[in-house]
């Protein structure tokens, strides 16, 4: 493979203009000088207690993820770009959403196949035919982002239920801000601290009843969930209270919380507990996480849950690769975020190029997240590729494939030095009532191995601070 | 056939729930062949029935109740004329292509076996209609109906086809399982049945679409089609989705105990039809 595209050097060694006094600081600090700094990072992560938990390992213990000091640095028109095409993303998905739980017409003008939507485990029949409040379904959005050239961005993934990770976002910026003052007084670095003033706006812009002063709550599946720091961590930001299943109660459709001052009245909750689990009555009845009744306020329209419920109709990777018919069916506008191609294996001429090419692939679950259950063709041994082909034949519907994308680099903090792996980028937008809200930036990851390309936290990814430079 | 239901349910908790709420799928609507003539719904305590019509077109009651509750008790209790329509459903709530009803549940996962059932069943027959019937002798001569037990739920198709027994409840996940593996949309359905060799009960069967005629009702513990002895009450996916009361404590550690009673005296059951002999 070709060298992927540097975000920092070009080709010929010269250093691109957004990178030239980063480029120049680095080269001036001493290896151990750098060195010192990460170790000083990792001292303040792990004493704030910033951990999450990877599941399916055999002691699953909480563990850092790594923090890579040097910043990646995005310029104003970059993002402006970037952005634009984020909102054009989400607001369609929004639309989307909505469509399939009530007039359905994506489905009548034959532009997404039935099975995607009635098939699909992530559709929650409870939703038709139930309106949201302001009709908005994704309030809060993760759409990760990749770079293969100058000029080319594309959307790998959308994440319309819970996406997670801001809280890195934000305690990447307040450590960076800490450990390298000298860095920001010499770049125009646009803020991300306001990220908690905007998703507070936002969730309350999102009251059922247009209450003024409405009441916010995070749901957590608690303590035991791997994201329960960020949690945690958001609702200290948001100054708001964080409650389990248990703390809620219902009564003639309204949603309790339970205070040492008696029953506080909630009106919007931002639940970061999967479909499944909210509400033992409506769906798992095994489940202990969630708050009997609770679909039952929903669907009367006492209380706003973000993100609704049943978004996951439109993230799976199946459904990814109809978003660019999907925004021009519904927006009647060209995307102005690409797709990378996708071979939906669940359509048989697919399948069948498909399997003929799975050394050159990236082969993914419908519903996977995480890195999990993922084959990577050049990565992969004969051994690797012949067991994942048996999966694949299988059960070729629940598979997509992707060529494999020459993500950018970055310059990376590692044992040898400073040098390029590869990045990912996944952004947050805010959809409220009033308006989309984008800080500028988003979570970057880093494959902190040489030449992987796996960018998950839970297979060893990092993280690094992201700079939007102000014009 | 005119038919009286008394249904009675009761939930208790042990210990008493600080706040109790549950749901209620306990009331069945007209359709071509099915008139309700008179239903009401009676719940002690005392509380506020918040109806709402559910995904499927079912209504649905919610309500709470503030504790300390020891026991709630529901009492459905109503007449409703039917007509036998040889099983097949015309004029009811349906707010759902037939091709959701494709989906499978935890409830209605098929195994090996119940595949094998299945496919079994369409080598011998060729047409839908013909598949189902299959599919509802193979499912009734390949089990045993037993009478289901209070606090009892329904068992997973896979599960009541390897015990080569199960509650109609249970008995119809297996028709449902086999029936949408062979791309067949399938659905569980509650309500009472009423026969002349079997006391009166409260029951649940299976329906699935045949093109060009429409949803048709399988009843693999009896192995018949419903007659007018048959009251539609709901559907879904599965048993889970249809249960006539649904209800858990606001703390985890209560548990409920359900025990359905069921009534259907002879004298209500006379053949007026017609005519308007509505009394009682």
């Amino acid at each position: 493979m070709a060298r992927a595209f540097d975000e920092m050097s070009s080709d010929d060694g010269s250093v691109r203009k957004a990178y030239e006094t980063l480029s120049r600081w680095l080269t001036s600090v001493p290896h151990d000088v750098l060195d010192h700094r990460r170790k000083e990072a990792e001292y303040i992560f792990r004493r704030i207690g910033i951990t999450f938990a990877v599941y399916g390992e055999q002691n699953a213990q909480e563990r850092l993820i790594p923090f890579d000091i040097v910043p990646r640095i995005i310029t104003s028109d970059e993002w402006t770009r970037l952005a634009k095409g984020l909102e054009q993303r989400v607001k369609a998905l929004n639309l989307y959403i909505k469509d399939v739980y009530s007039k359905r017409e994506v489905l009548r003008a034959g532009i997404v196949p039935e099975e995607l939507v009635y098939q699909n485990p992530a559709f929650r029949p409870e939703m038709n035919g139930q309106s949201v409040p302001h009709d908005l379904y994704v309030h809060i959005a993760g759409i990760d982002i990749v770079r293969t050239d100058p000029n080319s961005f594309y959307v790998l993934e959308d994440n319309a239920r819970t996406p997670s990770g801001v809280s890195y976002m934000l305690e990447n910026r307040e450590i960076m801000l800490r450990l390298f003052p000298e860095l920001f007084s010499m770049h125009r670095v646009a803020p991300v601290e306001n990220y908690a003033d905007d998703l507070l706006a936002t969730l309350r812009s999102l009251s059922p009843n247009g209450a003024h002063e409405p009441n916010v709550a995070i749901l957590t599946p608690g303590i035991y969930n791997s994201a329960y720091y960020e949690h945690s961590f958001l609702a200290d930001k948001l100054g708001v209270d964080l409650v389990e299943g248990r703390d809620l109660f219902v009564e003639d459709n309204v949603v309790y919380m339970r205070t040492t001052e008696g029953p506080k009245r909630l009106d919007v909750i931002y639940r970061r507990l999967d479909d499944d689990f909210l509400d033992p009555l409506a769906f798992r009845p095994d489940s202990v996480l969630g708050v009997p009744g609770l679909m039952s306020a929903y669907k009367a329209g006492n209380v706003t849950l973000t993100n609704a419920v049943g978004t996951g109709v439109a993230d799976d990777k199946a459904v990814y690769s109809y978003m660019p018919e999907i925004i021009k069916f519904y927006l009647g506008e060209e995307p102005l975020l690409a797709n990378v191609p996708t071979w939906r294996c669940r359509e048989p001429d697919h399948l069948k190029y498909v399997l003929e090419h799975l050394g050159e692939l990236v082969v993914k679950e419908v519903h996977g997240s995480g890195g999990y259950g993922m084959l990577v063709g050049p990565k992969s041994d004969k051994a690797q590729i012949e067991a994942f082909r048996a999966k694949l034949k299988h059960d070729p519907a629940n598979f997509i494939a992707q060529p494999t994308l020459a993500l950018s680099t970055c310059p990376t903090l590692v044992d040898e030095g400073v040098a390029p792996r590869h990045v990912d980028l996944r952004p947050f937008i805010l959809s409220g009532s009033d308006k989309v809200r984008i800080v500028p930036g988003g979570l970057t990851r880093v494959a902190m191995k040489e030449g992987s390309l796996v960018v998950n936290s839970s297979q060893g990814g990092g993280t690094k601070d992201t700079w939007v430079l102000d014009a | 056939m005119r038919v009286r239901v008394r249904h009675e349910i009761t939930h208790r908790f042990e210990p008493a729930a600080r706040h109790a709420i549950a749901t209620l799928r306990l009331t069945p609507r007209s359709h071509v062949g099915q008139h309700i003539l008179r239903w009401t719904l009676d719940v002690s305590p005392d509380c506020r029935l918040m109806p709402e019509e559910d995904a499927f077109g079912n209504t649905v009651h919610t309500f709470s109740v503030g504790g300390p509750v020891e026991t709630i008790t529901v009492i459905a209790e109503g007449d409703v004329d039917t007509q036998d329509t040889t099983g097949v459903i015309a004029g009811s709530a349906e707010r759902f292509p037939p091709s959701l009803f494709l989906r499978q549940t935890d409830m209605t996962q098929p195994d090996a076996a119940i595949m094998k059932l299945a496919d079994a069943v369409a080598t011998k027959a060729t047409t839908p209609l013909d598949r189902l019937h299959g599919l509802m002798v193979a499912v009734h001569e390949g089990t045993t109906e037993t009478a289901p037990e209070a606090d009892a739920t329904a068992i997973a198709a896979g599960k009541a086809l390897a015990a080569g027994e199960g509650t109609a409840a249970s008995l119809t996940h297996v028709f449902i399982s086999a029936a949408r593996h062979l791309k067949l949309p399938a659905r569980q359905v509650s309500g009472y049945a009423v026969m002349a060799d079997v006391p009166a009960a409260f029951r649940e069967w299976a329906e699935a679409h045949v093109p060009g005629i429409g949803w048709v009702g399988f009843d693999c513990g009896k192995n018949v089609c419903p007659s007018d002895g048959y009251v539609r009450l709901a559907v879904g996916l599965d048993s889970l989705a249809v249960a006539p009361m649904l209800s858990t404590g606001s703390r985890a550690e209560n548990t409920a105990v359900a025990r359905d009673f069921f009534q259907s005296p002879k004298s209500g059951q006379s053949q007026q039809q017609g005519q308007g002999q509505r009394q009682e």
